[in-house]
């Protein structure tokens, strides 16, 4: 059937782009030993592979946030988190665990606060997230300095949480991570069809009796923790990219939610693994920047390599169609011309051609030639049997298409998509198509 | 005009005194209506006159500011599987990653329940749910490959497996060709015949006497709501949309 084997080339297809990631993951690894001298110490392997969850873990979450336009919510929830940061430390000193908390406390209060001025207030949603996002986080600002103005606090490296940086990963951090990691990722694969529903339409899901607000919120709090979670790593003001860059990347290869957030979790674990370990080579580059570099080279790859969505299928699938309508019609021109001089093989001027071709009738008989459908002769062009073949199927393809759409109902034959291009005997079944064919004849 | 009073039978649907407001001012205002079982229902009125408030506030998608629904003489909450629900089709993502064949499997995810994922049998049911409505073709296609009509008709077969007792549409007719418009009608009288009672939103005054066995018509307010024969009247049209229906097309 045509589904199946269509949804198996597309699953192919994301195969290998995940193969090709990690493939290009390894050379990486490979490379950076040669070339940067980078020597794969423990560290540096907590530090890779704290990265490379991270990344997983927000681009799997950054396809809903995508999906349901959130873009912005998670910035200006990444950036209130700033504050929560600095108050924790205040109050417990550098252990992650409580920091994060923090964190998630100020976003949490940030996001309230932004829905209690949509609901009293005429202002817009994008305008109360950004009056959000700048104030907690100038608080932020401005509670770190008064932070490292301390006398015995100036070595905290909060700063870190601004930019981020991975080389501050610890072991017990990784521990953290996998296991809130995991239960976001249990947790996302036991309501895997309820946020797929409510993510596409929520309002159908509401009415449908699937808890829509509970859902809604249950899919909110998994991405602010992966949020939360990661901003060690990719910092308060970079955090969005790291969200949404792994999404947008994967949607370009797809047109299935799973493909696209497994492709996802491939693309983000890669570019935060990556950027973790270059940014681990020199304690003076932050991670959060090149973690989106390499995340929007990705993306940049994406749209413009997919095959269907990108630049360069677009482009290349445009110039297949001017090519293939430029023979079609030469060809129709050619037979109608000729029948009307004399017979089928009647030699046909030049000029006529392109009297009526303009542009596409070089392009045309180019390709007509090539293909051994007409000659080139002293009097004119001429076709061939083949061309004449070819043109007398196209003829009657179209007087089929014709009656199809004339007596398609009475026929009782099956509903087709109108696509003329295509022959309409592979599509029919053999009995519809001898009816089609009695009732072509008829007219 | 009082609501025609139903005859005997099961009532599908109750609204007492149902108002919602968006800010301060009323979108909807005291709204009364009974709908006997089984009836094939036009709501019909001018833009901005709370149809799809109407149905929203019904489903407990926005929150009423007074009044009670009542579903087969049940709260919402308690008969959520007796309804369905056709939204808006400019209320979703036509982009989004997903086949024709999963939309339609939405429909079921209400009775599968928390944690259960669709099989085979949901697969089947949706399937023949395309079918029904002509788009078993296209069951593997991405939905952004659909046309305006056959989106709407996807809408619809999710709609069918969600095999409810009550149906609201907001707007299946809106802007889908003459054929598409015929295809739906003859399933919602499919659905009606099978002793579904469907609430449709509708615009087309034309039509609304041969599509629809009972009319209410709205204008924030329930101005008149009944059979079409006794209700659909230029009189009652007037009312509805004032004097810009000065020659009242379609009413007889």
């Amino acid at each position: 059937m045509m589904p199946r084997r269509k949804r198996r080339a597309g699953d192919r297809q994301v195969a290998l782009v995940m193969l090709g990631v990690t493939l290009l993951a390894a050379l990486f690894f490979l490379l950076s030993g040669a070339l940067f001298g980078l020597r794969f110490s423990y560290t540096v392997r907590v530090v890779a592979l704290g990265g490379a969850l991270l990344g997983l873990l927000s681009g799997v979450l950054g396809c809903f946030a995508v999906l349901r336009r959130e873009s912005l919510l998670g910035d200006a929830l990444s950036h209130a988190a700033l504050p929560g940061v600095a108050i924790a430390f205040l109050l417990s000193g550098r252990e992650l665990a409580p920091l994060l908390i923090g964190a998630g406390i100020a976003s949490w209060l940030g996001l309230r606060f932004a829905a209690a001025l949509l609901a009293t207030t005429r202002i817009k949603a994008d305008t109360a997230l950004g009056i959000v996002l700048v104030a907690w986080f100038a608080a932020g600002i401005a509670l770190l300095a008064t932070i490292q103005s301390l006398p015995d606090a100036s070595q905290t490296g909060l700063d870190q949480f601004i930019f981020g940086q991975a080389a501050a990963i610890v072991e017990s951090d990784l521990r953290l991570i996998v296991l809130v990691g995991g239960a976001l990722l249990l947790a996302l694969a036991l309501l895997w069809k309820e946020c797929k529903l409510v993510t596409f339409d929520p309002e159908f899901a509401a009415a449908n009796g699937v808890s829509s607000g509970l859902v809604q919120t249950a899919l909110s709090t998994l991405i602010v923790v992966a949020i939360v979670l990661g901003l060690q790593l990719a910092g308060v003001i970079l955090m969005v990219g790291m969200v949404i860059a792994p999404a947008i990347a994967a949607r370009q290869w797809t047109r299935e939610l799973y493909q696209m957030v497994l492709l996802a979790a491939v693309f983000g674990a890669f570019a935060g693994g990556v950027g973790a370990v270059i940014s681990a080579l020199d304690s003076d580059i932050p991670t959060g920047p090149v973690i989106i570099v390499v995340a929007f080279l990705l993306v940049m790859a994406s749209i413009g390599l997919a095959p269907g969505r990108g630049l360069l299928w677009s482009r290349l699938r445009r110039r297949a169609n001017r090519r293939r309508f430029a023979a079609l019609y030469t060809l129709r021109a050619l037979y109608r011309y000729a029948q009307a001089h004399g017979g089928a093989s009647a030699p046909v001027p030049e000029a006529f051609l392109r009297g009526i071709g303009a542009g596409s009738a070089s392009l045309g008989l180019r390709q007509l030639q090539a293909a051994g459908r007409a000659v080139s002769s002293s009097a004119g062009w001429r076709l061939t049997a083949a061309g004449i073949e070819q043109a007398r199927r196209d003829q009657r393809n179209q007087q089929l298409w014709d009656a199809y759409r004339l007596h398609a109902h009475e026929l009782d034959a099956p509903p087709l998509a109108e696509d003329r291009a295509r022959p309409i005997s592979e599509l029919l079944p053999a009995a519809a198509l001898a009816r089609l064919e009695r009732a072509a004849d008829a007219c | 005009m009082p609501n025609a009073m139903p005859e005997a039978g099961a009532l599908a649907l109750e609204i007492d005194d149902l108002t919602v407001a968006y800010n301060e001012n009323p979108v909807i205002w005291d709204i009364d209506l009974a709908v006997p079982e089984g009836l094939l229902m036009g709501i019909v009125g001018p833009n901005g006159a709370g149809k799809s408030t109407l149905i929203k506030a019904a489903l407990n998608l926005i929150p009423r500011a007074a009044g009670t629904v009542s579903f087969y003489g049940k709260p919402y909450e308690r008969a959520r599987r007796l309804v369905g629900y056709v939204p808006q089709r400019g209320s979703v993502d036509w982009d989004f990653p997903t086949s024709v064949l999963d939309v339609v499997t939405m429909g079921l995810y209400g009775k599968l329940g928390w944690f259960r994922r669709p099989g085979s049998r949901e697969r089947a049911l949706a399937l023949a749910a395309l079918e029904q409505v002509g788009l078993a073709e296209f069951a593997g296609r991405h939905i952004s490959q659909l046309s305006g009509g056959q989106q709407q008709r996807a809408f619809l077969a999710r709609a069918l497996v969600q095999d409810a007792q009550i149906y609201f549409m907001d707007e299946p007719f809106a802007a889908v060709d003459a054929v598409t418009e015929r295809a739906i009608v003859s399933i919602l009288r499919g659905l009606n015949a099978r002793g579904k009672t469907v609430l449709v939103v509708h615009h087309d005054l034309h039509t609304v006497s041969e599509y629809f066995d009972w009319v209410a018509l709205l204008n924030v307010e329930v101005i008149a709501a009944g059979p079409t024969a006794e209700v659909f009247t230029p009189a009652a049209l007037r009312r509805t949309y004032g004097g810009r229906v000065s020659s009242v097309q379609g009413a007889r």
